[in-house]
């Protein structure tokens, strides 16, 4: 995984709660064998219509949210399926920082596995930058270290992250290399419980 | 005696092989499922960076996402028939126990784990499959992981989990006639949302929930992430003992004495305490039919879609409608169905089929309506067919099918057809689940049954008393 501190993006605005995996990437994706290349199906059936036409209503099909890397959306995002496909396809697609009110909780896991940003908001600043997003490009600062984002007029928020999780991120760190670092007391473990 | 515990805290502090301030525990698993669909990643990065899977004794396989249900030995998607062929490999050189698709233990992970008996109280068991939570029934602790944690798992056979909260689900009283376990676990989420269990076990407890049969229990532990719980589980008790005894990967004889008092002790204690408890009356539960695009959009058989005025979510309600075809206001009763799916690791086992039969026999399905039955398990289909279900189903109309999870998600060539419109036994109703454009509604095997032979939606509590 890829070390992430900071970064500066264009936001797209997805105003919608509960958005499930199924929907960041439908499941006739999933039979692909790669961790790559799911970008191009993210938001799928969202995307495109029945013939595989761009639906211009979609934001992300929009010119003015091309190249967007800032994601803001409604409640208990990520819901549902377990498949990590879903962030993969949104860091294939370009998708660095995910802010929402909520997360659900796989989705988190996997999310950060990936190096993905994910940001819990209170709904009020959400809303504010729901609407700039949503009226004109907009733009957005997120600095993992001091746990600040700053809009484009510089105004300046504050955000919460476990502090475990922002050092994973910040250094890319392989969670298995970390784990391997207890083998002893895995072995012994497995020694007095004899797991069998 | 220490403290009262509850089943989450006992099994979580058994399992702790190394715990730090500020991070997350690392847990040890006991079992680990795989399936095709979410692990050719995870292996492919133990090939990459040259690992072993560390206990292939403790991991076993199934094929069940992709699987046709319908001429087993024709793939016709390249696509899925190497995602199953790389499942094979993987497991030949991994070392891992594999039921293929034409092994007699295949089926849907979350059925044959149960059914095999790998499924116990007190274990932790994780699998690359969110509905992992069904596990809990057992008073087993269960959830679903992504690939990377596949992987992980898969190396070092531990997991880095932090302590969930815990939440008692207190269901008080007794379900009515014609009224199931799968309508009490909608109610459940049609009350509380598709997020109060966000951040939490669930631990469903009182008296309608001891009632329940194992399978009943199962229903009701699968859906538990449906309601934002990455597990739900329930005390094991004699009805939990009484269904493992004899199975293959349980001890037998005077062992299974010894684990049989062990798991009865891993029960609450009485006392205990939760972080939040939520309490639903049962026997104000009526059958469910979900109206909307997330489990959590239900109502009873007797109700109607929403008001969007009278709504919170009003922007939420108004797309659900749109994209399930539907008015506001509108009558279940009223809504017509051109599909029937009973499957699933919802409701595919054998009481479910029976309940489903029971309600079929001797009446015929609608004209204009496809109606599917798709076992859970190998095993299940071999069970019903002795007892001669099948026939009931197909004499009535219903096409019999291999097990899998087929129209549950459509991987397969099983899905419903741009608007068309599926009384389903699954637990999903996202947007195009079944298919794309596809209009979900989430029953009770009972409900589809009756369903199918309506071609609408109607109380089977009536149904099922009425003259053939
Ligand atoms: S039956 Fe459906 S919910 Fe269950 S494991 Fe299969 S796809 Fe997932």
């Amino acid at each position: 995984m890829e070390a992430i501190k900071e970064h500066k993006g264009l936001v797209l605005p997805l105003d919608r709660s509960n958005i499930d995996t199924d929907q960041i990437i439908p499941k006739q994706f999933l039979k692909r064998i790669e961790r790559t290349g799911f970008g191009q199906y993210l938001f799928y059936n969202w995307r495109f219509d029945d013939d595989g036409n761009p639906q211009e209503d979609f934001a992300l099909n929009q010119p003015q949210y091309q190249k967007s890397s800032i994601l803001i959306a409604g409640e208990n995002f990520g819901c549902g399926s377990s498949r990590e496909h879903a962030p993969w396809a949104l860091d294939d697609y370009g998708f660095k920082v995910i802010i929402a009110p909520s997360f659900a909780d796989i989705f988190y896991n996997n999310a950060l596995k990936n190096g993905i940003i994910l940001i819990k908001m209170e709904e009020e600043q959400l809303n504010k930058w729901m609407l700039k997003a949503e009226e004109s490009s907009f733009v957005l600062s997120v600095d993992l270290k001091n746990q600040q984002i700053t809009d484009d007029t510089g105004n300046v928020i504050d955000f919460e992250i476990p502090e475990y999780h922002k050092e994973k991120l910040m250094n890319g760190w392989d969670d298995i290399a970390l784990t391997l670092l207890q083998e002893d007391k895995i072995t012994a473990y497995e020694n007095l419980t004899s797991v069998n | 005696m220490g403290k009262p515990e509850t089943i989450i805290e006992k099994i979580w502090n058994k399992h702790v092989v190394h715990q730090e301030a500020g991070k997350p525990d690392l847990l040890y698993i006991d079992q680990h499922l795989v399936h095709e669909v979410t692990s050719p990643q995870a292996f492919e990065g133990l090939r990459i960076a040259n690992r072993k899977v560390r206990r292939p004794d403790l991991t076993y396989a199934t094929m069940d996402h992709n699987v046709p249900t319908k001429d087993r030995h024709v793939i016709k998607d390249e696509i899925s028939k190497k995602q199953m062929e790389t499942l094979k490999k993987n497991c030949e050189d991994f070392g891992i126990k594999l039921a293929d698709m034409f092994h007699p233990d295949q089926g849907i992970v979350h059925v044959i784990g149960p059914q095999l008996g790998l499924t116990q109280p007190g274990k932790t068991i994780v699998c690359g499959d969110s509905h992992t939570s069904t596990h809990g029934a057992f008073g087993a602790l269960a959830f679903g992981i992504g690939t990377s944690e596949v992987e992980h798992v898969l190396a070092t056979q531990t997991i880095w989990q932090e302590k969930p909260k815990t939440l008692n689900v207190k269901v008080e009283g007794n379900l009515g006639p014609g009224v199931t376990a799968k309508d009490l676990i909608l109610a459940i989420i049609g009350k509380f949302g598709v997020r109060f269990g966000t951040g939490y076990v669930m631990e469903f407890t009182g008296e309608a929930i001891r009632k329940l049969s194992m399978e009943g229990r199962m229903t009701i532990c699968n859906m538990s992430i449906e309601g934002g719980a990455r597990a739900g589980l329930i005390s094991p008790d004699q009805t939990t003992v009484d269904y493992l005894e004899g199975r293959e990967y349980v001890p037998s004889g005077k062992e299974f004495e010894k684990v049989a008092t062990e798991w009865l002790d891993l029960a609450t204690d009485d006392g205990a305490e939760y972080d939040e408890t939520v309490i639903i009356h049962a026997d104000e539960i009526e059958p469910q039919v979900t109206w909307g695009t997330n489990p959590g959009m239900c109502v009873p058989i007797g109700g109607s879609t929403p008001i969007i005025a009278d709504v919170d979510h009003k922007e939420d309600v108004k797309r659900a409608l749109e994209y399930m075809g539907l008015a506001e206001n509108q009558p279940i009763t009223s809504i017509e169905i051109d599909h029937v799916f009973i499957g699933s690791c919802t409701n595919s086992r054998l009481s479910d089929l029976q309940k489903a039969a029971s309600i079929i026999q001797g009446r015929k399905v609608k004209d204009g309506v496809k109606a599917i039955v798709v076992p859970g398990s190998f095993s299940v289909k071999l069970q019903a067919e002795k007892i001669g279900l099948d026939h009931v189903f197909t004499e009535a109309g219903f096409e019999w099918r291999e097990s899998g999870c087929s129209m549950c998600l459509g991987m397969n060539d099983d899905i419903v057809p741009p608007g068309g419109r599926c009384a389903s036994t699954s637990n999903r109703n996202f947007e195009g689940r079944q298919g794309n454009g596809a209009r979900t509604h989430l029953v009770s095997p009972e409900m589809a049954a009756a369903a199918a032979i309506e071609g609408h939606f109607v109380d089977v509590r009536q149904f099922a008393g009425v003259p053939n």
